[in-house]
């Protein structure tokens, strides 16, 4: 019996869970009977279980809840109040379902209120429609549910249907109901029930244990076995090292568990606190199928219910505020999960009212976080930060719903401790957005295992786009400017750091020119990781770093592999955060301080300085070169008055840098070539002096033509070079040969969103050599702000890497506003991969192009521009 | 073996580092184990030797030499570590030897003497006299409060 009842509790809380949120669909959405016929099925069933159990007090409620949904199901109308009784029955149901499995006996008490006001409810439906009263059976009663011809022996649902509503309502009396109807009808559910058992999480985790102690037994066998070398054990040994490790990954499978498991209460959570509050909310929720490690998911499945709370509380308006605001009535919380760059991200962003910036000021003033003068030199986002500290709470008033006191320091807190990160973005009056990162945390992961330094490392495959081995001479060629190494790879230039330099095992900065170059890539940023060695990929469990070793930036976590050894995991953010740092320690200590300091910053980018016609250095974004040459002086040509040298088959046209470079006629020619498609031209430069890493931050805006304007790099005055006006110098046509739009009457305006001054610059001139009227915002907020200012444009071009909203979260906030939605926008982006394309499809960009890709652009505007035309 | 006398008894775990013996509040304790396979950690603190796999967990293994500043151990020896768990975490303290586990009276202890070395002091709660050596009980917390910052540089 303690078997029977226990299976009943777990089965019926589930049953419930899924109740919960059904009921809440069908709410929203009445007609769909389907939904309705499967609620009602389970809380059949649950009701005929308890009559075989015995349990009279659910079985009541459930009869009760029972016959007020068959109200729905005859064609009143689901009203919101008649749900939320049934909520209330529900839980009601599982309150019982607690003390049920805690004492093994149905509690005393009764429930005459519910079942009263649920009996009440039906009497007020029942004058609506007077034929559901007389007969049971008529046609219009149920979409017929069982999709089979009946069996011998089985009763048809209708005929089911009426031996319940002709049951006696009276608790004790006994009941004819035996499971067999819910079993008839439960026939799917219960052949994807075979599929599956039950196990306890303690047998698993015990599973675990003994599984690793199985893989250090066999990695101490096979170190027998090598010092023996001819042993008959050899191949038997083998066969179980194999499967020693099938075993411990399907082990560590039965840990993974969709996320989707920590939201399922969260429809009936908004659904509630919308009737409560009086708000309209839709909940939203993409990525529930990402699967998390168990464990990680019972950490943040409170967190996330918190935040949502939250944001439906604090978060939204009320309708009338959001009409006022020129608002969509309903509000929208979002939930999303996804894995990117070895990370699990979870976001909860709400279109709500965003975060009151002076009250959480003043707030944190009053509890002596900050001073009244530090406080002021906060940016908004870093008084933002301030509500993860304890006693934040900000809601001015204390809700039923949240304020309690139990805060976001809770939700930091709890993430912490699964090593992660949260960062909230708030735009005022556009919506609030928490981003939870969950550093690989024992999710399983591919890994490559490399070796550097007499170490073994494992490298996240997420990251890794190739795998080179460098040979001098050969098409890959490792050079160096200065003393920076860098790798030539087809068409770029690659910034190369030796693994062991960087973790401090060999202090020597190491010759790059042997060993592999690990291709990597962290947003815009590509790199390549010079390694002694590589083995093998490895499919890894990723474990939280201990938390004396979590301030080290370039490890995200560590993992036990399959011979049993620890090995650290290597964090390619953490890579590319440091390669700018190496890169400015070689330069003298003050100024290297101070770079660094600027390299941690975000939004910094490679230069290749360099010096033309003036000792005054000139810098271009790496980026954009496409290789850097030194060629013979004597292979320069002069043709039609103009410098050409033969360069891969080709004529490349030189153009020197000002009047003031001499091409030189002897010796060799430094040049920095630039190639879009097939063209290619090279700019005459004296001497490249150094790669930088370093913030382009243009100061001055340039007189001459050719410059954009000055920036101070590494503490000098720098021009930076506009490479937009020398590659029409080279070919006329360089912009517009072919996919020049033809004018319409009207130029078309395009509105341009980047937050770097520098590709602003270098954009605008190519747009509007194809015929655009471009107007440019340096953020994703000052555009909003165009647009709410009543600015139309035809379409919108956006970079998707920008400081506090970044270009998905723009192309949302256009999609949401019924007056901007319809605006084509083109996502400009650095990282073009299959990943981020789909989530811009999701969010509504148009199209996805390549920054660099100019002819991308162009054909992604005419596409854009001839679909506007057919429409 | 009165309540009283009970209660005033608490037991160590005793273990020799540098020369000196130490002594660990035998209920923080997990277990005893030799290090095999240890993976070091670069850019980790000094007193930070490495991570191994015990059983399927991570340790993070404390050089208690280095920690109490009581100079470098000889290469090549054998490896003993006390397994210690803070926070959920897993610690394995590297030490000598181990050695024998004592009832000692709380009253007996007395307090750091004032010129105890600054980095045996930090972690010290008292000291016990025993016949011929000093035992300085070390505080499991204390020991582990590395500082992050303090190594970084």
């Amino acid at each position: 019996m303690d078997d029977l009842l226990r299976e009943f509790v777990t089965e019926t809380n589930e049953s419930l869970d899924v109740v919960d949120v059904e009921l809440v669909r069908f709410e929203q959405d009445p007609n769909n009977a389907k939904i309705l016929g499967n609620v009602f099925r389970l809380v059949h069933t649950i009701k005929g279980t308890c009559g075989f159990l015995g349990l009279p007090r659910l079985e009541a409620l459930a009869h009760a809840a029972e016959t007020l949904m068959g109200k729905f199901r005859d064609g009143h109308r689901a009203t919101s109040e008649a749900v939320t009784l049934i909520l209330t029955t529900i839980d009601r149901i599982k309150q019982i379902l607690e003390s049920l499995e805690r004492e093994q006996r149905e509690p005393d008490g009764n429930d005459k209120d519910l079942i009263g006001d649920l009996e009440h409810m039906v009497g007020q439906l029942a004058p609506a429609a007077p034929p559901a009263a007389p007969q049971y059976a008529v046609g219009t009663l149920a979409p017929q549910v069982l999709e089979r011809p009946l069996r011998p022996g089985e009763d048809s649902l209708d005929d089911l249907e009426r031996a319940f509503r002709e049951t006696p309502v009276d608790p004790p009396a006994p009941k004819p109901a035996k499971p067999a109807p819910g079993e008839t009808l439960k026939d799917d559910d219960a052949k994807a029930a075979n599929q599956s058992i039950r196990v306890t999480v303690d047998t698993l985790e015990h599973l675990m244990t003994m599984v690793s102690e199985l893989v250090l037994t066999r990695n101490q066998l096979l170190e027998i076995v090598r010092q023996h070398e001819d042993s008959d054990f050899k191949v038997p040994l083998q066969r179980l090292s194999s499967v020693t490790a099938e075993l411990q990954e399907g082990v560590m499978k039965t840990r993974m568990q969709p996320i989707g498991n920590a939201w399922q209460k969260l429809p009936r959570i908004v659904r509630d606190l919308s009737n409560e509050l009086g708000k309209h909310i839709d909940l939203e929720m993409q990525g529930a199928e990402t699967e998390l490690d168990r464990q990680v998911l019972d950490l943040i499945k409170d967190p996330l219910t918190h935040m949502v709370r939250n944001s439906a509380d604090h978060g939204l308006e009320t309708p009338e505020q959001r009409r006022a605001a020129g608002k969509p009535e309903h509000g929208r919380i979002r939930l999303s999960a996804y894995h990117e760059g070895g990370h699990i991200i979870i976001q909860v962003a709400d279109d709500g009212r965003g975060l009151d910036t002076a009250r959480i000021k003043s707030r944190a003033i009053a509890q002596g976080l900050v001073s009244e003068t530090d406080a002021d030199k906060l940016s908004e986002t870093q008084i933002h930060k301030f509500i993860f500290a304890p006693g934040m709470s900000t809601a001015a008033k204390v809700t039923s719903v949240s304020g309690r006191g139990v805060g976001m320091d809770v939700v930091r807190n709890n993430i912490d401790q699964i090593g992660g990160t949260i960062d909230v973005k708030s735009v005022a009056g556009v919506g609030l957005s928490f981003t939870i990162k969950i550093p690989l945390t024992l999710a399983i992961v591919a890994a490559l295992i490399v070796e550097a330094g007499g170490d073994r490392f494992a490298i996240p495959q997420i990251a890794v786009i190739e795998l080179v081995r460098a040979r001098a001479g050969g098409d890959h060629r490792v050079e160096r400017i200065k003393d920076t190494a860098v790798l030539r790879l087809r068409d770029k230039l690659l910034p190369l750091a030796r693994l062991s330099h960087l973790l401090g095992i060999d202090t020597e900065p190491g010759d790059v020119e042997s060993g592999f170059i690990v291709v990597t890539q962290v947003g815009s940023q590509s790199f390549g990781i010079v390694v002694d060695g590589v083995f093998h990929t490895e499919e890894i469990v990723v474990k939280p770093l201990s938390s004396k070793l979590r301030h080290i930036g370039l490890f995200s976590g560590n993992t036990i592999l399959g011979d049993g050894s620890v090995i650290m995991i290597v964090d390619p953010n953490g890579v590319a955060q440091s390669l700018g740092t190496v890169a400015a320690s070689q330069a003298e200590t003050e100024e290297a301080a101070k770079s660094r300091h600027v390299a941690a910053d975000e939004n910094t980018t490679s230069l290749l300085v360099f010096r033309a016609g003036s000792p005054q250095p000139k810098a271009v974004p790496l980026s954009l070169v496409t290789r850097l040459e030194e060629i013979d002086a004597h292979k320069i040509e002069l043709s039609n008055g103009r410098h050409m040298v033969q360069y891969r088959g080709q004529l490349m046209p030189l153009v020197s840098m000002n009047d003031k470079v001499q091409v030189k006629s002897e010796g060799a020619q430094p040049l920095l070539v630039f190639s879009d498609g097939a063209r290619s031209m090279a700019l005459v430069v004296d001497e490249i002096v150094d790669i930088i890493e370093d913030r382009l931050d243009i100061q001055v805006s340039g007189g001459d033509s050719g410059v954009l304007g000055s920036a101070i790099i590494k503490g000098q005055a720098t021009e930076i070079v506009d490479v937009g006006h020398f590659l029409p110098l080279a070919f006329e046509d360089w912009f517009r040969n072919k996919d020049r739009p033809k004018l319409a009457a009207r130029r078309r305006s395009l509105l341009l969103v980047d937050d770097s001054p520098f590709f602003r610059n270098m954009l605008s001139p190519v747009l509007q050599a194809v015929g655009y009227e471009v107007t440019a915002a340096a953020s994703a907020s000052e555009a909003l702000a165009m647009f709410k200012a009543g600015r139309e444009f035809d379409v919108v071009v956006t970079d998707i890497e920008m400081p506090e909203m970044n270009g998905f979260e723009f192309a949302e906030a256009l999609r949401a506003d019924p007056a901007t939605a319809a605006v084509p926008v083109i996502a400009l982006s650095s990282v073009v991969s299959l990943e981020a394309v789909e989530r811009g499809r999701q969010v509504g960009f148009h199209d996805y192009v390549a920054k660099f890709d100019r002819q991308g652009l162009i054909a992604a505007l005419k596409e854009q521009a001839d679909v506007g035309r057919a429409a | 073996m009165t309540e009283n006398a009970q209660q005033n008894l608490k037991e160590y775990v005793t273990a020799i580092i540098g020369g000196q013996l130490f002594g660990l509040p035998i209920v923080r304790v997990q277990d005893v184990f030799i290090t095999e396979r240890l993976t070091r950690v670069p850019l980790a603190p000094p007193e930070i030797a490495g991570l191994l796999n015990l059983r399927g967990r991570i340790v993070t293994l404390i050089d208690l030499r280095r920690r109490f500043g009581l100079g470098e151990r000889e290469p090549g020896q054998t490896v003993m570590a006390i397994g210690v768990e803070s926070r959920g975490e897993s610690y394995g303290l590297l030490i000598d030897s181990v050695g024998e586990v004592l009832k000692l009276d709380e009253s007996m202890r007395e307090p750091n003497p004032i010129n105890l070395d600054a980095r045996l002091a930090r972690v010290s709660e008292g000291i016990y006299r025993l016949d011929g050596q000093l035992l300085i009980v070390a505080d499991v917390d204390r020991v582990l409060d590395i500082a992050p910052n303090a190594m970084a540089a």
